[in-house]
């Protein structure tokens, strides 16, 4: 791939620079002393995980966030961006990960939003440009259609085109391909190239390894809201696709020195089979992604991990099972009873129970005390209930107890959820999901956030559950936590098991040999390459 | 009295959910924190409301005071106050369920009024035909029905549509104050009489009074309505399954909750109480409906339960205060010449500081993480 | 009936269409533009009365209708500015508050006319009348169509203006932004909270303007609590309207021309009573709820607080 060959040398400074750059928010940095700088003429690409701080920097760069620590210049020169607007002006401009457009306006609306409100609408002169850009860029877009109802990659073209209509110098793309086809995310790909060598610096996020290897002059990957480590462009161009992969998976997985334990499990995997899924398919729409053909099955004692780069289908997968979204075919069987059909709370009764990735949003109820926050998966149930009674001093008995069991650092089972920390609040859920006969437990990214701790008494907890001879999915993005812990790996994506491997502990070939799934190849496919 | 930042009254106090690392929030002092949303506000706000008594020429001292004396310290005004909490209680009841349970029933003025005009078009009509204790308990169930049926519109698109249930609920609000109008006049008029009003429930027939007193047993019943609401809210399955929806909607689906049948069952019961408060002033104190008559005490009683933050014993406490300054305030109007609306400065003004101290509270919090 | 389909019934109804569905109407332009850029703005029946009590308080002591308005416009804005302030900078919650103000100017109002007024009601003068030589002698439109106050012509003149603003300029799109999809707007460049305070602003005035008219041209007095629910009739206007200002006229026309007839039939002894036809408007509002639903053009932000990136 031949890039910025025609290009003056730049300056050292580069047109932005992110330099010492910290972010916090509660109970978490996001973004944890980057530095950084983008070039005219190149598309660098921002690859990490989610919740690697990419979307936070792009925040703090289209000026919704302003950095704690360090700072942003431009041209060399120190500065600040603190509104939406100063970024503007300063020549940056930003695709949103989720869409930035009024639904409700029409194309050519959306393109002047923000246009002083007394001036007449740009008719003549807009249109004119986008002639321009039609000629230049293949930009091409029906000025008078609604927004809303235009395809998502139009609807990014939109955003595309207005970023060029401001004659931006800094272009922001953030997990742009997401809403893709391929081939989209082909032109996509290729549009960039075309801009970077019209003279912008284009940042592209991604998860996407294949992504940023094809797209991008220039590489930076981000792990826990620190740089894991930067590709420049010679080294790049001198790569092959497979070792600039292998050198990424390194960087964004590799072997961790931090001390979490990672050593390979002892397998305590026994006969009998716990749950079935057979060929399970859900709705997709346009905002979530469906789950197709997936077949799965659960031993007693195993630890089945579904890897995967996030939003492949993995949370889908998990609340089909946990009954939350329906099945549109396929089966779920639990012991050899069907229960395809059955609630969330028949399915709990049963011994399946369901530990969501998010602990804030839709596992806890932030306002109420720890106490109810224990049960509220059992409202109405005895010993907690009784005739629909409340037993106040059971349910803090309990709360109490699992306060103890599961060291959970609060002053006492009164206290709002909201106020502990996410290892505490995790703690506690996985305390409500262990209550009672449970036999199969789906974790969703279940050390996702916490500290290291924490991340090492929850993945200490997920084995002994599987000893005790309980089934277990482990879904994470994390794929040490993956070959630390399970029995055998389901690889999604596209919302498809990709290929399932068993876990051999064998290290760099298999971390490679899913990473490549990941990317999106068939098991077969690698099998037969 | 969390108003910051959300149109879901529900989530009001679930607005703040901070963490920090491994531990909680350490807390200004308690004293501290009530001083700025509670103490402080009230004072400001009797303060603010006596300037302006001030600017009119009255003294806000002797005002006060009047107003203490007649509706609390005299015999006839406590019973007079006693009584006016009848209707305000129901009230209370409905709207601590809808708010809870995270609903914006702001219907609750149409849901009174078409309660209380079926409950004084039937009762009279039943009596001598039911034994007197039959004739209170049809009116006060035919109320209650009439209130929740007259939700179901709103109840309905707000479960299966997602109808922002602020505009239905008030939309039919209008409707259900002018409907219960015109059933006065046409279909439910008293034909002996020359105004149009409704048949007229003889003095007897009403609800009992309180011993010697003239305090309707009213009261009686919507303290119950009042405690047993704020116990199913706070101490009951159903309750916390009603919370959970107003406080976290994905919690609850999460949790296998059926968010729209437990809005449905929101809105049947808000109402069902809002139309109980009609039949209460109908069946214990006014015997009749007259025509174009509406106290409008459901839009009142809102920022009296907001004020409570959702509490039972808190809303008690607070209607008796707003009865007592009704009483003493129409009193006040006679001898002092104030007029009774008075009393809706000083909620505005109560309303409005206690905003403010919520602010000024968040902000320090904020500043302090 | 015929006999009541003589010149003067015909021409006071007219009239009385015209006196009725001028506040509403002001009212309904304001509230229409607040609602669009997302503030659902209850407290506008508080901030209509304050306009009355004001316009009138002017208007008696200066002695000119037109110092009157102005007094209405200013009483309007005061209120939207503690609402301004209160919804818009601080994010406190919208309905509280604008049900808080109402309640709260209910009772100012009454409580300073009762000290300056004490039970007199003084009234106006009758207002001078615009007069067009031709057109004003017409029969039964001419009076009731011609020969009103200047003010009349100025809110027709506001719904012109106003469709052209929404038509020709960024005004429009601006605004539906803001109700639509305020973080939009934001990264946009725009500048979300102070459109908000401006519309808040701009629907006290207009609501001001509507009050002083209903106390000094429609009644020639002020009375506590005589809004009783026009600002209300506003809001369902504003809705039914879905952002276009020649909607709302023609609503408030309508409204105005019912109340109108359901008065001269009352005089003329029909037994109809006038809260069948006062429901027709709040009826509309809720038949196009139920039939659109999801679909029922109100802004996805309306009441609800912006804050940047606030997840």
């Amino acid at each position: 791939m031949e890039t910025q060959t025609d290009l003056p040398p730049k300056a050292a400074a580069g047109l932005i620079g992110v330099h010492g750059v910290t972010k916090r928010f509660p109970g978490v940095i996001a973004v944890n002393n980057v530095s950084l700088t983008f070039h005219p003429g190149e598309v660098h690409v921002l690859l990490g995980e989610n919740g690697a701080g990419k979307s936070t920097l792009v925040g703090i760069l289209s000026g919704i966030q302003e950095p704690d620590e360090g700072h942003l210049s431009l041209v060399g020169k120190k500065t600040r961006l603190a509104s939406p607007l100063a970024s503007l002006e300063a020549g940056i401009s930003t695709v949103f990960q989720h869409s930035m457009l009024v639904p409700t306006l029409t194309v050519f609306e959306n393109l002047i939003l923000g246009a002083p409100w007394y001036d007449r609408p740009p008719r003549a002169r807009v249109a004119a440009r986008m002639e321009e850009l039609k000629r230049e860029f293949g930009l091409s877009l029906p000025l008078d259609a609604i927004t809303g109802e235009l395809s998502l990659g139009q609807q990014q073209q939109i955003e595309i085109a207005r970023a060029l209509l401001r004659d931006s110098k800094v272009l922001i793309l953030d997990e742009a391909t997401s809403m893709l086809t391929p081939q989209g995310a082909q032109e996509l790909g290729e549009r960039m190239q075309h801009l970077a060598k019209s003279g912008l610096a284009v940042i592209f996020i991604t998860h996407k390894l294949s992504e940023a290897y094809r797209y991008g002059n220039r590489i930076s990957v981000l792990k826990q809201g620190a740089l894991a480590g930067e590709i420049d462009p010679d080294e790049l161009r001198s790569m092959s696709e497979d070792r600039a992969i292998e050198v990424i998976v390194r960087m964004m997985f590799g072997r961790e020195t931090d001390g979490t334990s990672t050593e390979h499990r002892q397998s305590s995997a026994r006969d009998e089979t716990l749950l079935e899924v057979q060929d399970l398919a859900t709705q997709g729409d346009a905002d979530v992604l469906g789950v197709e053909g997936v077949s799965l099955a659960i031993r007693a004692g195993e630890i089945l991990g579904v890897a995967g780069i996030d939003g492949n289908g993995q949370k889908q997968l998990a609340e089909a099972l946990a009954g939350q979204r329906p099945a549109m075919s396929g089966r779920v069987v639990l012991g050899g009873e069907d229960i395809t059909q059955a609630s969330v709370a028949q399915r709990r009764l049963r011994g399946l129970r369901y530990l969501t990735d998010d602990r804030l949003e839709e596992g806890s109820v932030g306002a109420f005390p720890v106490s109810e926050n224990t049960v509220l998966k059992d409202i109405g149930q005895p010993p907690y209930w009784v005739n629909g009674i409340e037993r106040p001093n059971r349910i803090a008995q309990h709360a109490r107890d699992l306060i103890q069991k599961f060291s959970v650092k609060t002053p006492n089972e009164t206290t709002p959820i909201g106020r502990l920390s996410g290892g505490n609040i995790q703690k506690v859920l996985l305390g409500r999901e262990l209550s009672g006969e449970a036999r199969v437990v789906v974790f969703n990214k279940p050390t996702y956030g916490l500290d290291l701790q924490n991340i090492d008494t929850s993945r200490q907890r997920i084995a002994e559950i599987a000893e005790r001879g309980l089934g277990v999915v482990l879904i994470s993005t994390d794929l040490d936590e993956l070959m630390a812990l399970s029995d055998r790996i389901a690889v999604m994506e596209g919302g498809r098991v990709r290929g399932i491997v068993q876990n051999d502990g064998s290290g760099e070939a298999l971390r490679l040999r899913i990473g490549r799934m990941m990317a999106g190849e068939d098991e077969q496919e690698l099998a037969t390459a | 009295m969390n108003m910051k930042n959300d149109v879901n009254p529900g989530a009001l106090d679930a607005a703040d959910q901070s963490t920090d690392n491994d531990g909680v929030i350490t807390e200004r002092s308690a004293f501290q924190r009530i001083l700025t949303v509670t103490v402080g506000p009230i004072i400001a706000a009797f303060v603010l409301s006596a300037i302006i008594l001030m600017l009119v020429g009255v003294n806000p001292l002797t005002y006060y005071g009047y107003i203490l004396e007649r509706s609390l310290f005299s015999e006839l005004g406590l019973e007079q106050t006693a009584t006016r909490m009848a209707p305000l209680l129901f009230l209370c009841a409905s709207l601590i369920i809808a708010f809870r349970a995270g609903i914006w029933n702001l219907g609750t003025d149409g849901q009174f009024l078409l309660g209380a005009v079926f409950a004084a078009a039937t009762a009279p009509l039943l009596v001598g035909v039911l034994p007197g204790w039959a004739v209170l308990l049809v009116g006060f169930v035919l109320a209650a029905v009439v209130g929740a049926v007259w939700s179901i519109i709103p109840a309905l698109l707000k479960a299966y549509q997602g109808v922002n249930e602020i505009v239905t609920t008030l939309m039919m609000s209008f409707l259900g104050v002018l409907l219960a109008s015109t059933l006065v006049k046409l279909a439910f008029r008293d034909p002996s009489t020359t105004v149009p009003q409704t048949r007229t429930l003889p003095v007897d027939d009403r609800l009992p009074r309180l011993f010697d007193t003239s305090i309707s047993s009213g009261l009686i019943w919507g303290l119950i309505a009042v405690l047993a609401v704020h116990l199913m809210m706070t101490r009951t399955a159903f309750g916390l399954r009603l919370r959970m929806v107003g406080a976290n909607p994905a919690a609850a689906t999460h949790a296998g909750l059926s968010v729209p049948l437990l809005t449905m069952a929101t809105f049947a019961l808000s109402a069902g109480f809002a139309g109980l408060s009609g039949a209460t002033e109908i069946l214990g104190v006014a015997g009749n409906v007259r025509a174009n008559w509406n106290p409008a005490y459901g839009l009142m009683v809102i920022p009296l339960v907001f004020l409570a933050r959702f509490h039972g014993v808190g809303s008690i406490v607070l209607v008796f205060f707003y009865s007592a300054l009704l009483i003493g305030s129409e009193s006040a109007a006679r001898r002092l010449s104030v007029p009774q609306d008075f009393t809706l400065v000083l909620v505005a003004c109560l309303l409005i500081c206690l905003g403010l101290g919520e602010y000024i509270d968040q902000r320090k919090r904020k500043k302090e993480r | 009936m015929g006999g009541l389909l003589t010149e003067a019934f015909l021409s006071s109804l007219l009239t009385g269409a015209i006196v009725a569905a001028i506040p509403v109407l002001l009212a309904g332009l304001g509230e229409q533009m607040s609602e669009k850029a997302g503030v659902l703005n209850i407290g506008i029946e508080g901030m209509m009365l304050m306009g009355a009590y004001m316009g009138f308080l002017v208007a008696f002591e200066t002695n000119s209708l037109w110092m009157g308005f102005l007094g209405g416009i200013l009483g309007g804005v005061l209120t939207a500015v503690v609402m301004a302030v209160l919804c818009v900078r601080l994010g406190l919650n919208q309905i509280v508050i604008g049900i808080g103000l109402t309640l709260g100017v209910e009772g100012l109002t009454a409580l300073l006319h009762h000290f300056q007024f004490s039970r007199t009601y003084p009234r106006l003068p009758a207002p001078e009348r615009l007069n067009i030589p031709w057109l004003t002698d017409l029969p039964i439109i001419g009076p009731s169509l011609f020969g009103r106050h200047m003010l009349v012509y100025l809110a027709l003149l506001a719904v012109v203006v106003l469709a052209m603003l929404y038509r020709r300029t960024n005004l429009g799109m601006t605004l539906r932004a803001a109700g639509e999809r305020p973080a939009a707007l934001d990264v946009a460049g725009g500048n979300v909270l102070g459109i908000r305070v401006f519309v808040v602003l701009f629907t006290g005035a207009m609501a001001g303007l509507g009050g002083a008219y209903l106390a000094n041209i429609g009644a020639g007095l002020f009375i506590p609590f005589m809004t009783g629910g026009a600002g209300f009739i506003g809001i369902v206007l504003a809705m039914l309207a879905r952002g276009r200002p020649l909607w709302v006229l023609i609503g408030s026309l309508i409204f105005g021309a019912a109340l109108s007839l359901t008065t001269a039939l009352q005089v003329a002894g029909s037994n109809i009573p006038t809260d069948v036809i006062q429901m027709l408007p709040f009826a509309a509002v809720m038949l196009v709820l139920v039939l659109y639903g999801r679909r029922a053009k109100l802004p996805a932000a309306l009441g609800a607080a912006y804050e940047r990136g606030a997840r």
